[in-house]
Formats: structure tokens, C-alpha cells, sequence
């Protein structure tokens, strides 16, 4: 029994030590080199061709990103608790945030959840960027079924799950939100009672 | 006559369409700000900087008590005139590409034996540094962006910036690209240039120095740069490192032509 429950520990902490023992760049170089030691000229396909052009690296990491994906998806959290949604105006406090995580900021200030920089949400803010969708009427639109709220959830906490390549921050994933500021940021977004579904 | 009538009434057609369009395009908040801009660009308070500026080029200084008169920023010694828009550039004297900044931190270096290396953004003697920037900058007011990219490095520091640009990391997976790769968006309120294409890159580039409304300071483009990687949530950028001569370069070379705006007021 005992000796089960060491096998086990010891499988996790080697898969574990798997995914985290070389960065990225580390890998991406032990790729290269691996490709290169592994052929030789011959005939008329010369050692060159296995040379990445701009176009080939850049497809590569595209590729290499969609699969990327998965992991993320599986590594989100959901509330212990089970319960998704907060108060809908604190956590409107939390989407005009933009502060925190700077090198002026001190490490014990909260992180803002940044929404309204790049989002309209409520339809009283005007002050709303564009660079990501509008999110006015989000919870009207879509209801608050299981697999909306999840869905949901999992954006917030780690939207590149779904686009590893998405410009929007992976505010669980990356600890830059709580689990109650992103409770309350579902309730804005969510509940029918908050303006945005109004 | 008729036809006449007919002209003019599609010009009025066509004005009260572009004004309507124009209104679409701009929310009220923006048009306020552009009045705003309109009214404060008639006296630039970056005039101060640039007065002191030209002084300081005159100047003699420094431990060897000499002007910088002599100091060449890329056209020959002591030419003014059409060096902001051809900087970064490669110099034979340093081996290596400098943009305006570190360009006159070398020249106090070798005329005037001012050693400025730790040149802390407005502190001791970059407060000078900015000064002769805006006063530089202004002497190539009008005059089209041409960054020359003959030498090898000014390509190399080129391709450097583009790809540093390209560069995501961070907390919040920020790169430049991040907000400045797509057209006519906007941060808040906050119009964001696509630095990707000619005319929003040329513009952006030849924006700094400008004096900002907000805090009553002269941000040149070392400065600017600190503050963007800031709110990327990046660690703290160098002053003249390999990075931001390389974002300079790119921006620089991607604004090709564009007609130099500096020195600018911005909010």
C-alpha cells in the first residue's frame, strides 16, 4: 500500500518534471539540433533542405501552438465551490481597473482586470477600447446555461485555451486575478440583473 | 445652369456626407480631445526645451570646455539639419547603430568629456540630452524619414526590431504587437497607431519628443519606449540598450518618407 502510494508520487513528479524542466527556447533549440545532427546529403536532396526558411518557422510555432492549446484547456480551474458568480458591481470595479503588475506598482497592489481598456461592457461606459469584442448584452445574448458559465469561466481565466494566439491576458492561468474578482467579473457579464443585460 | 445647380448640390451632398461619416468615425469624446489638440498646438511648451537645447549646442562645457558644435550626428560634423530623421544609424567611431539619444551621450562624451553613461531618464545630464533632442528634432521639422540601411548592422538592428516587436512575454502575454498591429483601433479612448504600416509608423516615429499635456514633461523617444514596456509589464528597459535602438530602426524604416512631426504635444 504504501509502497503503491511512493510509485505513484514518484510517476507524478517525473511527468511533472517532464513539462516544466526546459523552457520553451530550451526545447526549440534541442529540436534544431536534433534535426540537425540527424541527416546527411544524399543524392541530390542536399543537408541544406532541412534549413527552415522565415515562412517554415513561423508555420512550425503556429502549428506547434494549436496544440498547445489542449494543455492550457486542461490546466483551467474552476471555483472549488462550485459557484461561478459573484456581485456584478464589484465586479464592474474590477473591469475599469487597469492598474497593477508594473514596475511602479508595489507588489501587494491589486491587479485591475483591465476589461474596459479593450471591450465595451456596460453601455454607460463610452470610455471602452476596441481591440477585443463587445461584451454589452454578453449574458442576454448567450443565457447562463452550465456550458455558458464554463465557457465563460474559462475564457476569463485562460483565453488562450481557446486561441493560443488571443491578445487578451490569461488572468487566472497567470494569477493576475483572484478567484473572487473573476467570481464577480462572471456576475457583470452574466447576471441578468447586472447592466450589461440590460 | 442645370448642370450647375446639379454640381452643387451633389458638393453638398458629398460634404454633408463626409461630415456625417466623419461624425461616425469620431466619438464626441475624441472630437473634444482633437479641439483640445488643435488649441494647445499653437504654443507648444516643448519651444522651451528646444531654446535651451540649441544652447546647449553652442555651448561651451565640460571638463575639455568645448561646444558640440563639432559633434557629428551622421551628415558630417556639426550637421544639424536632417539628422533626427535619418537616426539610428550605423557609426564607424563606436561600431555600432545609436539613435539621436545615445548619439549625443557619445558626442559629450568625445568633445566635452561629460561622461553621461548612467543617463537616468530627466536626471542630471539627460535633462540636457532632452533638451538637444527636442532643439535637433525641430531642425528637421517637414523633412521625409530616411533611415539609411546600407551597413550591414542598420539592416541587422532592422530585422532585430521587427522581431522584438513581434516579441510576446510577460504576465499578461504582451508584445508591441499587441496593440499596435491592427488598424484603427483604440485603448479606452486612446487611438493606437498600427506601426505594421508607412504612414501610422512614420507618424509615430516622428511624434517624440513631445511634450505631454499630463504631466508637464518632454519624453523623447528613449522615454517613450521605457513607459510602453511599463505597461507591457515588462522589466525595466535599458536606457540606449540594443532593444530600443532596434524598435527605433523599425519603426523608423517602416515610416520611410513620412514627413517629421516632432517636436509634438500629446495628452
Amino acid at each position: 500500500m504504501k509502497k503503491s502510494t511512493f510509485i505513484i508520487v514518484g510517476l507524478s513528479v517525473v511527468l511533472t518534471g517532464c513539462a516544466t524542466m526546459y523552457s520553451a527556447a530550451e526545447l526549440e533549440k534541442m529540436a534544431k539540433e536534433a534535426v540537425e545532427k540527424s541527416f546527411s546529403a544524399k543524392g541530390i536532396a542536399k543537408k541544406e533542405r532541412i534549413n527552415q526558411d522565415a515562412i517554415n518557422l513561423a508555420c512550425t510555432n503556429a502549428e506547434l501552438s494549436k496544440t498547445l492549446e489542449a494543455a492550457e484547456y486542461q490546466a483551467i480551474k474552476y471555483p472549488a465551490d462550485g459557484k461561478f458568480l459573484g456581485d456584478w458591481k464589484a465586479g464592474e470595479r474590477v473591469a475599469q481597473g487597469g492598474g497593477g503588475s508594473t514596475y511602479s506598482d508595489s507588489a501587494s497592489a491589486p491587479n485591475g482586470g483591465n476589461c474596459y481598456n479593450c471591450h465595451q461592457i456596460s453601455k454607460e461606459e463610452i470610455s471602452h477600447g476596441t481591440l477585443g469584442p463587445s461584451l454589452y448584452n454578453f449574458g442576454k445574448l448567450r443565457g447562463n446555461s452550465e456550458a455558458v458559465v464554463k465557457y465563460t469561466w474559462g475564457k476569463i481565466y485562460n483565453a488562450k485555451a481557446f486561441n493560443a494566439c488571443t491578445n487578451m491576458p490569461r488572468f487566472g492561468h497567470q494569477g493576475i486575478l483572484t478567484e473572487s474578482q473573476m467570481k464577480d467579473l462572471m456576475a457583470l457579464l452574466l447576471d441578468p440583473t447586472s447592466p450589461v443585460n440590460k | 445652369m442645370l448642370t450647375k445647380s446639379i454640381q452643387k448640390a451633389a458638393f453638398g451632398l458629398a460634404v454633408g456626407l463626409s461630415v456625417s461619416l466623419a461624425a461616425i468615425a469620431q466619438t464626441d469624446a475624441e472630437k473634444a480631445i482633437d479641439r483640445y489638440r488643435e488649441l494647445v498646438a499653437d504654443g507648444n511648451p516643448a519651444e522651451l526645451w528646444e531654446a535651451k537645447g540649441e544652447d546647449l549646442w553652442k555651448k561651451k562645457r565640460g571638463p575639455k570646455n568645448a561646444s558640440l558644435e563639432k559633434c557629428d550626428l551622421g551628415l558630417g560634423p556639426g550637421v544639424v539639419k536632417g539628422a533626427y530623421v535619418s537616426l539610428p544609424r550605423y557609426f564607424d567611431d563606436v561600431k555600432k547603430v545609436q539613435d539621436l539619444e545615445t548619439r549625443l551621450v557619445t558626442c559629450m562624451d568625445q568633445h566635452q568629456g561629460i561622461k553621461a553613461k548612467a543617463a537616468i531618464y530627466d536626471r542630471d545630464d539627460h535633462k540636457d540630452v532632452i533638451s538637444l533632442v527636442a532643439w535637433i528634432a525641430a531642425e528637421s521639422r517637414g523633412m521625409p524619414v530616411n533611415l539609411p540601411q546600407s551597413h550591414p548592422e542598420e539592416k541587422r538592428m532592422y530585422e532585430v526590431g521587427k522581431r522584438v516587436f513581434f516579441y510576446r512575454a510577460g504576465p499578461y502575454d504582451f508584445a508591441c504587437a499587441t496593440c499596435h498591429a491592427a488598424d484603427n483601433t483604440r485603448i479606452r479612448l486612446q487611438g493606437l497607431p498600427n506601426l505594421t504600416n508607412n504612414e501610422p509608423a512614420g507618424k509615430a516615429f516622428t511624434s517624440w519628443p513631445a511634450y505631454r499635456v499630463s504631466n508637464s514633461q518632454l519624453w523623447p523617444m528613449q522615454k517613450r519606449l521605457e513607459d510602453c514596456f511599463r505597461q507591457q509589464r515588462f522589466p525595466y528597459v535599458e536606457f540606449g540598450s540594443d532593444v530600443t535602438i532596434a524598435l527605433s530602426s523599425y519603426m523608423g524604416v517602416t515610416g520611410k518618407g513620412v514627413k517629421s512631426l516632432a517636436p509634438t504635444i500629446k495628452r
